[in-house]
């Protein structure tokens, strides 16, 4: 038997996940590279000024045309300048590089990160399977859901860090804040999505809520719930940066990394840039998870590979 | 036990259906009396807002009327569907896209909790019945709209139904898949002597299937006529060119118009009607 004869025969808009990966990392590639000549090329029009050796070996002064406050070396460090930071020693004295560093607190903001997200899309899944059984739960709960969403995580992050701590509970919590509303409203919305007929025949067939919850709505409810999950991904690292970043907060983690280079800016705010960059990659690197995820539950669907 | 004989599978009685909105009453079906005999063919036709759908709806427990009564096989049609005596095919296949064919048509058999084994023999037995064998593991997205529909018959028969329901099946089909489509489910009544109702638009599609067709008229949705379709069986094209054929058209259109061809003046207002005529709400 065939199991897939079809995809051969009108198939052809099914892009198959290899290519739309493969697509993806290079519109990345083109995207990187875009971003480091506007990068440099502002720099070049109206930075200050940088020695570099010419072809002779003589040390020469290149003086841009302008001078732009943004793209001054304390602004925006030359590329390069943040590629030495990350191969040099985090500290003097220290064996470990900044990329190491980095690194270590990416995976440590990663695991609370990815807890929170956990939590948050349980929290999620579970209020709106609740809210699509009871519109009254809905009506009763929804407003403060929303509600909860208007508090700035900033003032919020303390509180939780004073309830619960601020080790790894009370981080997570503040991730699983900021991820359980994303999936909670496209998650209700996913859940009522199928075609009223679709739930008549269900209903024809004697078709228990239970029967229909698990057949029709969750499967229906998939495409929405992968939009949120995406949105939750990255929502969750912010999340767990903020809470590491609480007065007398984590000693470790990207959230300490951020806050500590924030204060050695003035010496070093390539350091900074680093420690964004390994933020984003981390962002980038959970965006992806999710997404690949999503290109397998949506396997078999028309236009999964899409979005 | 012997069970005893039904003559009906379908009894309707003093039937009638109203909507209360917040503009007022609307009063979709009133004193409705309907029995349909097992292995009939009863098409119900009529303009819009006739209230055949929503008869159809009352039939299949979808909806609960406000007087009157519905009974399947001697059962209130609430226990009727409890107990999985429906199949249902709406205007829209209603396909799950994330199944594929063979697993749509298993749908209602996971439902009613049939081993696995069972569900294979009755899915490919089904699929076989309309023909779709060699699209088992196909999703929807990649058949014809014709081919879905058919996906979606073989999924209300998969459960063996004692009962038909199908709500204009082929309305959003072209005129030449739809007359392929009305043979092939003449072929499938035939074969499995399954009771059918039917709502269409289209008079020539209710005379060549039915063995009775149901003529409705609107505000309030009533019935005006039943009119005996005794086209020999099996009906083929050649049967779309008889002369019999055409009288019974003529026939169900002027009980559509409200003229009776025996003289008798018609039940219902007849200026509604014609101005529902006029409007092209029937084809």
């Amino acid at each position: 038997m065939t199991a897939r004869s079809g995809f051969a025969t009108r198939g052809a808009q099914l892009a198959s996940p290899a290519r739309s990966i493969a697509r993806g990392a290079g519109l990345a590639l083109v995207f990187i590279v875009a971003l480091l000549i506007v990068w440099e090329g502002a720099k070049a029009i109206g930075g200050d000024p940088w020695r570099f050796k010419d072809a002779n070996g003589n040390e020469t002064v290149y003086r841009p045309p302008l001078t732009w406050p943004i793209a001054s070396d304390l602004s925006l460090p030359h590329v390069w300048k943040i590629a030495e930071a990350l191969a040099a020693p985090v500290q003097r004295q220290q064996a470990q590089s900044l990329a190491q560093y980095l690194v270590g607190a990416a995976i440590y903001t990663g695991r609370e990160a990815a807890l929170g997200f956990l939590v948050g899309a349980v929290l999620g899944l579970a209020l709106a399977a609740g809210f699509v059984h009871s519109k009254l739960a809905e009506r009763a709960f929804m407003p403060y859901i929303v509600a909860s969403q208007t508090i700035p995580i900033l003032a919020l992050a303390p509180l939780i860090a004073f309830a619960f701590g601020n080790g790894l509970v009370g981080i997570v919590i503040v991730a699983s804040y900021l991820t359980f509303f994303p999936v909670t409203v496209a998650q209700l919305r996913g859940l009522t999505s199928p075609d009223p007929r679709a739930l008549e025949l269900m209903r024809s067939c004697a078709a228990s809520r239970w029967t229909i919850f698990w057949k029709l709505r969750m499967p229906a409810s998939l495409p929405y719930l992968f939009a949120a999950l995406k949105v939750a991904a990255t929502a969750s690292i912010v999340g767990a940066i903020v809470g590491e970043g609480n007065p007398g907060g984590s000693q470790f983690g990207l959230g300490r990394a951020i806050l500590n280079f924030n204060e050695q800016y003035i010496t070093g705010p390539e350091k900074l840039w680093a420690a964004i960059l390994a933020a984003a990659l981390l962002g980038v690197a959970f965006f992806l998870a999710v997404r690949l995820l999503e290109l397998y539950a949506l396997r078999s669907r028309p236009n999964a590979a899409i979005g | 036990m012997s069970e005893q004989q039904r003559p009906e599978v379908v009894s309707v009685r003093g039937v009638g259906k109203t909507f209360e909105s917040a503009g007022g009453r609307t009063i979709a079906l009133e004193d409705i009396d309907l029995a349909i005999a097992p292995g009939e063919f009863v098409s119900l036709i009529g303009p819009s807002g006739c209230g055949k759908s929503t008869l159809l709806r009352l039939i299949g427990d979808l909806t609960a009327p406000t007087a009157g009564s519905v009974t399947i096989n001697g059962k209130p049609a609430r226990q009727a569907r409890l107990d999985r005596d429906y199949g249902i095919v709406f205007q829209a296949p209603v396909l799950f896209d994330w199944r594929t064919v063979q697993a749509n048509v298993a749908l209602p058999l996971e439902v009613k909790g049939l081993a696995r084994s069972d569900r294979e023999q009755r899915v490919k037995a089904t699929l076989d019945l309309v023909e779709l064998g060699d699209f088992a593991r196909h999703y929807p997205y990649q058949l014809s709209g014709g081919m879905q529909q058919r996906v979606s018959i073989a999924r209300a028969l998969a459960l063996e139904p004692s009962i038909l329901l199908m709500d204009e099946p082929f309305g959003a089909l072209d005129e030449m898949t739809r007359e392929r489509m009305n043979s092939e489910v003449q072929r499938i009544w035939q074969q499995t002597g399954t009771t059918v109702v039917f709502v269409t638009h289209s008079i020539p599609e209710a005379v060549f299937l039915s063995s009775r067709v149901v003529v409705m008229s609107p505000r309030p949705g009533r019935i005006v006529r039943v009119i005996d379709i005794d086209l020999p069986r099996p009906r083929t094209d050649d049967t779309r060119e008889s002369a019999r054929y055409f009288e019974l058209i003529t026939e169900v259109r002027e009980a559509l118009r409200g003229r009776r061809t025996d003289g008798r003046p018609p039940s219902g207002s007849v200026a509604s009607m014609e101005r529902t005529l006029a409007e092209g709400a029937v084809g």
